[in-house]
């Protein structure tokens, strides 16, 4: 439960504010960017939620805005943080892109868009969809408006009756993205891989759709014999379309989809993952002269497969100057900004192999603990046409009893890195 | 197509010649630009534009829904300057809560209910009962809320008009959403009521754990938010109802898991059978994992709920440690969250990695979360003793880089582990006192006094340290002067020969040349001391070397009352603050587990009548104890230990 939401500035000064309650005298918002200040000058912590002379304050930031809700209550933070990202997510969905000059450049829809999403500081209908039906940003519709979607109070709360494509088409996305860290002395620490199923879906009507993975666990619960690869899925999210107690009962993922571009399921899996590119560094420090690294990278995936854009970004004193590179293939290039230097890779070939050097010059005079702070080498890398877990589609059955049509389901494999896939530096 | 245009500062004069003007006005565009100027320097708290009520109360008869919206958006902003023009837009609002339209009757009474004025909540009493049984769902819910707010404005006449129980009616409603919207209205209700409470039993709260799959995500928060105020009466039926529940824990919405965790929690305090208990917590572990990597502001809820819930229940991630280890991009509230996770879960088998870990934490940037992670390894020496040499040899290492605030934390927490370990680990002495330049903190000072004290019979050169340390003793920290008072003593105690020059000095400091009571009071205890007990060294040695209580770790823990009322609020701002609801929030209802027949032990029955009526004067001490006076007495160390298990203090 929210009292009132505000978009504000990075200095903390408010654009657009709805109050939905009333009980927080608005002066509240006066202390937020003198506390957001107070609290970093204090110490580097500064929670997404804290509370100051009885008045709490939980906020997000999106590009050069923040988000906040304020309340004097006990309210529940993470409907209310979850609430204030989905808000991000909807505005983003309207207007193309959510940053401080779209809220002027949109404050009538935002103003009766936030009438919608919240009501005496409660969550309601957050579907971008459905909401595009009876709040649009070209005015002259509105007024044909008489009643809202039946979804807003519908058992089937994502989508709208009456939609029409000629052509009927999904397409499904398969999306694994891996994080990885690598300990200085070459040992995975850790390792997760971070599924995702992304759907368009461009059907009429009200389609049934059913989704067949290789899922290890319904095979065995059929006791069909686990011929072929099977997964094992640590845990597993859905969208709220699918029948979760369905799931529970015999693993069957089926749904009603929403119209367009939705994440149907996110999946986890903990397994050990051999890294897909391995980097190994060796630096050599002269003090008050020059540093030098010798890179190498490996692809340790199967030749048939291809990793597309590899970059990689390796830490270097913030004060070195002076680069000398030498490689093999792709480019290297010195980022004084982010104190690295990134090594790109166009194409990188299962079971390939290559090297990198580089020398950077250091003042002479040094700094007072050069070796202290220690960043990670980040890697980045897409490998299309392949999963790391080994995950299938199996099938993907669509239904619509009345209208019958055929339909075409399309499916697309990727592996990426994850957010974190990083090497310590010796 | 960029409405920032409207963004220009407007004279009222002008918008108003705009808005009256007689010239041809096709579909009210003009009408609809000037509004929208009105709006935009409303927003800008461009206050001239009260001077337009009355022209805006023209504008709200136009048919046009765009208009309405525009009007009503200034009417709630502006009625309480002019609440006699704002009363005249009442007549429109109760037209218009009449219309056909469901859009239009739902927008007017919300905006209705959205004006704090008198004669609104007066005349919106009768039209919510209507709309409470309004023909499409889309308006009940509204009516549900509105309910919810004409009781937070005027509770009595709320309650007087028998609209709460017209959305008690709601609860038995066809419509999903409707029920949903009905019960957090109740909610909302009586979390603040004084004399309602909501009680819901088992038949109803089966039916709303069967509707829940048609509800949409947030209606679902609100739904398991009542399902607190179930209290099964059976154990058999309270396990079956967490059962029922668990689906949800594949929920994507991080607020349903949560909420769904919290109720399953709740519920395991009625179910008797421990084996179902333990499948059920079980569950938790892997959509908790998932959560970490939802946006860091949901990581974090996620991770202070787990440090809750682990408390409890630590097996159920304990092999799974890695998962918190910090990502280096992780911003630090999250770090530190981590943190007192990995703490939490550090056993003697996972200790090495979990050492590994924290090492690299120290080489960090931040200084704060380096800090912290040097003091966690001070801990975990104290916490795990089969592993304290391991985390000392650490420590050590950290020491020998020289950084000022590493040697300086690493010398708070060496002091802690003598104390805990006393007469072990000497030999790192000699390392500590290589490095006494690089202490400038009181904190970090007072700890390497007390340890050059506490050893001062083994330290060699003891005297020389202190002489060091007491040259500057008049400019110290009434900390640091304390310690080096204590340990002089100490010093004289146990070497007499060697401490009997200094302590004399330090004496005098004390009890002539001070404004601090304390420190005189402490200097005149030990002067006293050592000059009528000089008879028998014995007797000062006793006083002076006495054995402290031992340090524990424990006391970082949550006490099981307070964990208790935690693990009811998983989700909640109390359970990220770590504090009991009526120390922070005025008036509110603490939860409680209700008394039942199937009740397992509670460490917080509600306080119903017949128990506040029955208390004698001799429970009430003990309550006091246990409850107000510790709570007075620890209040802010509790927090800090509870809320920032790593802190400073």
């Amino acid at each position: 439960m929210a009292s009132a939401i505000f978009f504000l500035d990075l200095k903390g000064k408010p654009l657009l504010s709805r109050n939905y309650r009333g009980d927080v005298p608005m002066s509240a918002l006066d202390k937020f960017p003198i506390l957001l200040l107070d609290a970093e000058e204090e110490s580097s912590v500064v929670p997404p939620c804290f509370s100051h002379e009885g008045v709490n304050y939980m906020y997000i930031r999106h590009s050069n805005l923040y988000l906040l809700a304020i309340t004097k209550r006990n309210s529940n933070a993470a409907e209310i943080l979850l609430f204030l990202h989905k808000v991000v997510q909807v505005l983003t969905e309207y207007f193309k892109v959510l940053e401080e000059e779209s809220i002027r450049d949109n404050f009538v829809v935002i103003y009766e868009l936030l009438d919608e999403l919240m009501d005496f500081g409660y969550p309601q209908t957050t579907e971008t969809k459905i909401l595009q039906e009876y709040i649009t940003q070209e005015s002259h519709k509105l007024e044909v408006q008489v009643r809202p979607p039946i979804a807003v109070t519908n058992a089937v709360s994502w989508r709208s009756e009456g939609i029409r494509y000629r052509k009927n088409e999904v397409f499904l996305d398969v999306i694994e993205s891996v994080n990885l860290l690598v300990s200085s002395t070459g040992t995975v620490l850790r390792s997760e891989i971070l599924g995702s199923v992304k759907l368009k879906c461009y059907l009429s009507g009200m389609p049934e759709l059913r989704l067949g993975l290789n899922d290890r666990v319904m095979f065995e619960n059929n006791g069909r014999s686990t011929r072929g690869k099977s997964i094992e899925m640590e845990d597993v999210k859905f969208h709220q379309c699918v029948r979760l107690s369905r799931f529970e009962n015999d693993r069957t993922i089926s749904f009603i989809p929403p119209d367009g571009e939705f994440e149907l399921m996110s999946y986890r899996l903990n397994t050990q993952v051999k890294p897909l590119i391995w980097v190994e560094c060796a630096m050599q420090m002269h003090a008050g002269s020059r540093v030098e690294y010798a890179i190498k990278a490996r692809a340790q995936f199967k030749r048939r497969s291809t990793a597309n854009n590899v970059e990689i970004t390796i830490p270097v004193p913030d004060d070195a100057d002076t680069p000398k590179f030498r490689t093999t293939v792709g480019t290297v290039h010195y980022a004084p900004e982010k104190a690295a230097i990134v090594w790109k890779i166009k194409h990188f070939g299962g079971g390939k192999e290559f090297s990198m050097r580089a020398e950077l010059g250091l003042p002479s005079v040094k700094e007072s603990d050069p070796d202290r702070k220690k960043r990670p080498i980040n890697v980045k890398f897409e490998i299309p046409y392949f999963t790391t877990s080994g995950i299938q589609v199996r099938y993907l059955k669509i239904i619509e009893s009345k209208l019958q049509y055929p339909s075409l389901p399309w499916v697309r494999y990727i592996t990426q890195s994850g957010d974190d896939y990083t090497v310590r530096l010796p | 197509m960029s409405d920032a245009k409207f963004f220009a500062k407007g004279k009222a004069a002008e918008l108003r010649m705009e808005l009256k003007s007689d010239k041809k006005d096709k579909n009210f565009a003009r009408r609809k630009t000037t509004l929208k100027r009105i709006v935009a320097n409303m927003t800008m708290n461009n206050n001239e534009m009260v001077q337009l009520f009355s022209d805006i109360l023209e504008c709200m008869h136009l048919n046009s829904l765009e208009i309405k919206k525009m009007c009503f958006l200034y009417l709630i902003n502006y009625c309480r300057v002019k609440p006699d023009l704002a009363n005249k837009a009442l007549p429109i609002l109760l037209a218009d809560i009449k219309d056909q339209s469901p859009l239009i009757r739902a927008l007017a009474l919300r905006t209705m209910s959205c004006v704090p004025l008198a004669t609104y909540t007066q005349a919106i009493v009768d039209p919510l009962h209507k709309l409470l049984g309004d023909s499409d769902p889309y308006v009940r819910k509204t009516a549900a809320f509105g309910v919810a707010k004409l009781w937070a404005a005027d509770s009595r006449l709320a309650e007087k008009s028998g609209l709460i129980e017209g959305v008690n009616q709601l609860l038995v409603d066809d419509n999903p959403t409707v029920v949903s919207a009905g019960l957090a209205a109740l909610t909302d209700i009586t979390d603040k009521s004084e004399g309602m409470k909501l009680a819901i039993g088992y038949q109803d709260a089966s039916k709303l754990i069967k509707i829940l799959p048609d509800c949409n995500e947030w209606s679902q928060t609100f739904i398991l938010n009542a399902l607190m105020s179930y209290t099964p009466q059976d154990p058999a039926e309270a396990l079956l109802m967490a059962e029922r529940l668990s689906p949800r824990l594949a929920h994507s919405n991080a607020a349903v898991i949560l909420g769904t965790i919290k109720v399953i929690l709740y519920l395991t305090h009625y179910v008797s059978d421990d084996a179902a208990i333990d499948m059920l917590v079980r569950r938790f572990g892997p959509p908790l994992i998932t959560l970490l990597s939802k946006p860091y502001e949901i990581q974090y809820v996620a991770l202070r709920n787990c440090f809750l819930i682990l408390q409890q229940y630590p097996h159920i991630l304990q092999s799974n440690v890695k998962v918190f280890f910090c990502k280096y991009n992780d911003p630090i509230y999250v770090k530190v969250a981590k943190l007192e996770i990995i703490f939490l879960l550090a056993s003697e088998e996972n200790m090495p990695e979990i050492l590994r870990e924290l090492r690299e934490y120290a080489s960090e940037i931040d200084v704060q979360f380096v800090r912290k992670a040097v003091r966690a390894i001070g801990k975990l020496a104290i916490k795990i003793e089969g592993s304290a040499r391991d985390c000392i040899d650490t420590l050590l290492d950290l020491v020998a880089t020289r950084v000022s605030y590493i040697v300086q934390e690493a010398t708070v927490v060496i002091k802690n582990i003598f104390r805990k370990y006393p007469n072990r680990y000497e030999s790192i002495i000699a390392v500590l006192c290589r490095n006494l330049d690089s202490l400038d903190e009181p904190e970090a000072k007072a700890a390497m006094v007390w340890i050059i004290g506490q050893y001062a019979g083994r330290i060699e050169n003891s005297d020389e340290l202190l002489d060091d340390f007491l040259f500057s003793f008049k400019e110290e920290a009434v900390e640091v002067q304390l310690a080096l008072l204590t340990a002089t003593v100490k010093l004289f105690v146990q070497r007499p020969a060697k401490g009997q020059e200094l302590v004399l000095q330090v004496l005098k400091w004390a009890t002539e040349e001070t404004d601090n009571p304390d420190l005189r009071d402490r200097g005149y205890m030990y002067w006293r001391l050592l000059s009528s007990a000089s008879g028998n060294p014995e007797i000062t040695r006793e006083v002076v070397m006495s054995d402290r209580p031992a340090v524990t770790v424990e006391s970082d823990r949550l006490d099981e009352k307070t964990l208790e009322e935690m693990t009811l609020n998983i989700g909640s701002l109390v359970s990220i603050y770590m504090r009991s609801a009526n120390q922070i929030f005025k008036g509110s209802k603490s939860k409680h587990l209700e008394p039942s027949p199937a009740l397992r032990k509670a460490y917080s029955y509600g306080p119903t009548e017949d128990q506040q009526m029955n208390v004698d004067a001799s429970s009430l001490m003990e309550q006091g104890e246990d409850d107000d006076t510790a709570a007075a007495f620890a209040g802010p160390n509790a927090f800090a230990a509870h809320g920032d298990l790593l802190s400073d203090e």
